[in-house]
């Protein structure tokens, strides 16, 4: 069983700009696999249908939740501080990083503090984001994911491919392969139920052993000061109500105003996410247990600048459901790491090129602009918008091949002048039907290593046009 | 009413018979309709790669030929959503000529309606996969997105379904993107080319014989694929199906 | 400046135009709100999320409990209507090898068969997800419709944590096929008392 090709892609492990066409082009490579990856992923949109039709108020809850994300964006500043102001009196100890490095050393520093050499970690894609991971571990902190897919993908050190099914892209006899070299089960394993049932053993030990705990944050509550957690495995509460330090750690985007608020998301997350009609826990944490300390630790890390990008501050609504990445045909067929980001799929491609649009100018274009994405989104982000406007930032940011640049203009210069794409279009047709298939399809190009070129009509439209009707319409 | 018909530029280079249909269609309806000709292109194919200003020239062409028209009927979903979002850009004049485009299909449910369409005694005695374009979709309403939860209605299946004899292939997926995306398919050709196999194979299971869409990029973009790999699937544009120019 | 000063300045910078809350109490009045059988909404939501679901009588319990759960020999129990067979120890690591947990929950939702846990129903919340089979008692009177009307009747504040629980824990992330008992407790038990 061979390990998926391009997590080893120097296309996205190197410094450059990411090339997702031929990571993809790679990734279907292996046409009964992503046929699979590509099934995989379908179902579990077919799912999220079935939970929203089953809500005959779908559509107004998604104009809510996205009223609510963006009076809450307009308004951030009051929130995060009553937030803050809230969390404090209720004895959290509240922190501000404005970017990854602050952030890891906040982290870090609670940690030593506290002389914590053993942390557990639930799902957080903002501690991806910010390596935090590798940054602990050079400090000598063992850090152990504890969400199974997590915990997969570390094991295999590799980046996760989906925010929510992280070991989406691995198949069973994969994960087996995975735990028998680092959790002794037996070599041949693949029993999804018996492999879960190792990593809740190999876990328990480490969740037992924590000296500290470190969650992401769903949601947090302005007008308690409340951090909001779900989880279907109920490892961040494992972590969380055992560890003597619980370290949550969110983007500034994840405040709303208040519980009635949190009903709108929390109906909405779970069916969109995996039709699930709620996630098993959702934990609301307001003060530290007794004997515990709660830091919350919020972070910028390009937040504030998306939110003045007029064109872009929507994409801060996100919920980080991952419908849009379930939807997508061009991930579905690409997979997560093909996009070499920390979070994939459309909205990775609205966010990520805000932070360095050099190195990820393709992913604006990793779309047909289809709209699925927009169409499932729950609060809806006009994500099929926003890639349309960034890849007209790339464009004049000069980060498009030169290439790809000269085809694009020189047919955008032809069929703004009628008279030479019709005189264009008469030798173009004419050189098409005459010479053999061949040549046709070298020159071509790239549209003919894969179709066939149209079959040339003698006359244009315009041409039978002047030659059966213009003559009638003489006074 | 007076209308203009657009047939887009590479309908008009390459798919003209679906611009034929459409306009005797359109005058057997009854319809005053003209075909101006300083306008080829809506320069869509630009924007989308990133270079909006560069299609704007093609814009102002096409707004230019339009003005004065009551309604534009535009032979391509993706065209007609480009001009109603785009046009505005070139001032007062695209704003008005937007609000007056309407896509082909849209415009005889809407506007003229079933009975007048049943009327052209269309028939056709294939069972046929209804393609509606992606944009002709969710940005003109042609049907109900399979994402949205609303009552499900699909204007397009209405129209078809007029022509005696017609018969419909029941899909697993009925609305995915066929990977055309304009430029997409040469910057991403794998992915766009894999997209296509997979829509024809999904209505070939549900026993399409035939394929019938809003949009003739796709079906340029489908019958090159289906040719490629020796697969004989007809593609037709609705028009062709409703002026009776197809068995 | 402080990093949070610098924040706070940016966002204050870059905020969007001002567009206003909507009245979300309003809108959950205006959804379809039947307010017959709860209770069969409630049983099959919570049924379809793995869970087991019994109806009974607070005075049956003791009858009940064992005939559920016959092997559970490590009994923790923080319902005055039901006894266990350990003590709640001051160190939460020490509840480990609880075979069930049995608390109360104050309040259950129809649309989606989860209860809510205030911390003052469990002495540790860790015995919630240390607990290899947890059974949760909760009154039929105190089912609302939805979430909207969960958040209404509760204050989440009150006890500084308090968790909805909808099923026994479970994954899928190893291919997609539904695993239950992760890390959590292997089976969850709703007592529905009348």
């Amino acid at each position: 069983m061979t390990t998926p090709a391009t997590r080893r892609l120097p296309v996205v492990e190197g410094a450059g700009p990411i090339d997702h066409a031929a990571a993809a082009a790679l990734f279907i490579a292996d046409e009964d696999r992503a046929d699979w990856h590509d099934r995989a992923l379908w179902y579990v949109r077919a799912k999220r249908d079935v939970a929203a039709a089953a809500v005959p108020e779908w559509e107004a809850l998604r104009d809510l939740a996205s009223a609510i994300k963006e009076h809450t964006l307009s308004r951030l500043d009051d929130y995060l501080i009553q937030f803050e102001a809230h969390a404090t009196a209720n004895g959290a100890r509240v922190h501000w990083a404005r970017d990854a490095e602050e952030h890891n050393q906040i982290v870090l520093d609670i940690l030593v503090g506290r002389g914590a050499r053993r942390l557990v970690k639930s799902k957080s894609m903002l501690t991806e984001e910010c390596g935090l991971n590798p940054y602990l571990e050079s400090h000598g902190i063992e850090v152990v994911d504890t969400d199974l897919g997590e915990r997969i993908v570390q094991l295999r050190h590799e980046p996760p491919s989906h925010i929510v099914m992280p070991a989406i892209h691995l198949k069973k006899e994969e994960v087996g392969d995975t735990f028998h070299e680092h959790l002794g089960t037996a070599a041949g394993l693949s029993d999804p139920v018996e492999l879960t049932a190792a990593a809740r053993a190999h876990l328990r030990d480490r969740f037992l052993a924590a000296d500290a705990a470190l969650s992401g944050v769903n949601f947090a509550v302005a007008e308690s000061g409340a951090i909001v957690v779900c989880t279907n495995e109920g490892n961040a509460d494992l972590g969380t109500a055992l560890a003597p330090v619980h370290v949550a750690s969110l983007g500034i985007e994840k405040v709303i105003p208040r519980h009635d608020d949190l009903a709108v998301f929390l109906r909405l997350l779970a069916r969109s996410a995996t039709g699930q009609t709620l996630t098993v826990y959702t934990s609301h944490m307001l003060a530290p247990r007794e004997g515990q300390e709660l830091h919350i630790v919020l972070v910028d890390n390009g937040r504030t600048v998306q939110l003045a990008r007029k064109e872009f501050w929507r994409s801060l609504k996100c919920i980080r459901c991952g419908a849009c990445i379930n939807t997508c045909p061009v991930y579905r067929r690409s997979g997560g790491h093909s996009y070499g980001s920390t979070v994939p799929g459309p909205i990775g491609s609205v966010l990520t090129p805000g932070i360095d649009l050099e190195r990820y100018a393709a992913l604006p274009f990793a779309s047909t602009l289809c709209g699925s994405c927009t169409a499932v989104c729950p609060v809806k982000v006009d994500l099929d918008g926003q890639l349309y406007a960034w890849r007209q930032h790339v464009t004049a940011a000069g980060y498009l091949s030169a290439s790809k640049v000269a085809v694009i203009k020189t047919s955008a210069q032809v069929l703004g002048r009628p008279w030479l794409f019709r005189a264009l279009g008469a030798v173009g047709r004419s050189a098409l039907r005459i010479l053999p298939a061949r040549l046709t399809r070298m020159g071509a190009g790239v549209w003919a290593r894969s179709r066939d070129l149209p079959h040339v009509p003698p006359r244009s439209f315009h041409a039978w046009y002047r030659a059966n009707r213009v003559r009638t319409r003489q006074p | 009413m007076k209308i203009a018909l657009f047939a887009p530029c590479f309908v008009d280079q390459l798919y003209p018979g679906v611009a034929v249909a459409a306009l005797r269609v359109l005058e057997r309806l009854g319809i005053d309709v003209d075909v101006p000709g300083g306008a080829a292109c809506c320069g869509q194919a630009a924007a989308n790669a990133g270079f909006e200003r560069d299609g704007h020239r093609a814009l102002r062409c096409v707004v230019d030929a339009f003005e004065g028209y009551e309604r534009v009927v535009v032979l391509s979903g993706s065209c007609a959503a480009h001009l109603r979002t785009h046009a505005f850009a070139v001032g007062p004049s695209g704003v008005r000529v937007a609000e007056r485009t309407t896509e082909f299909c849209a415009f005889l449910h809407d506007e003229i309606g079933l009975d007048a369409v049943a009327s052209l005694g269309a028939t056709c005695s294939q069972r046929v996969a209804v393609h509606i374009g992606c944009h002709a979709l969710r940005n003109l309403g042609l049907a109900r997105p399979s994402e949205i939860q609303r009552p499900a209605f699909d204007k397009v299946r209405a129209l078809l379904g007029t022509a005696r004899g017609i018969s419909f292939a029941e899909l697993t997926r009925s609305d995915e993107c066929c990977g055309f995306g304009g430029t997409f398919a040469v910057l991403e050709p794998a992915i766009s080319a894999k997209m296509g196999r997979d829509r024809l194979r999904d209505y070939r299971a549900g026993g399409a014989e035939m394929i019938v869409s809003t949009d003739p990029s796709c079906l340029m973009h489908l019958g090159g694929i289906a040719r490629r790999a020796g697969i004989g699937l007809p593609m037709r544009h609705v028009a062709e199906i409703l002026a009776g120019e197809a068995r | 400046m402080t990093a949070r000063d610098e924040i706070l300045g940016k966002v204050r910078e870059g905020l969007p135009p001002f567009t206003p809350l909507p009245d979300v109490r309003a809108a959950a009045h205006s959804f379809a709100n039947p307010a017959v059988n709860q209770a069969g909404r409630f049983i099959e939501a919570a049924r379809a999320s793995g869970a087991r679901v019994t109806e009974s009588t607070r005075d049956d319990l003791a009858s009940l409990i064992p005939e559920l759960y016959p092997d559970a020999r490590a009994v923790l129990s923080s319902s005055p209507s039901v006894a266990g067979t350990m003590v709640f120890s001051e160190d939460p690591h020490a509840l480990g090898d609880t075979d069930l947990f049995v608390c109360e929950a104050t309040l259950g939702v129809a649309e989606n068969g989860a209860v809510w846990i205030p911390a003052s129903r469990v002495r540790h919340r860790a015995a919630l997800f240390l607990a290899a089979n947890v059974a949760i008692l909760v009154e039929r009177y105190v089912l609302v419709h939805d979430l909207h009307a969960a958040y209404a009747a509760i204050d989440v504040a009150v006890d500084g944590f308090g968790v909805f629980v909808a099923g026994p824990s479970k994954t899928a992330d190893i291919e997609q096929a539904l695993v239950i008992g992760a890390h959590g407790p292997k089976s969850l038990s709703i007592i529905l008392l009348t």
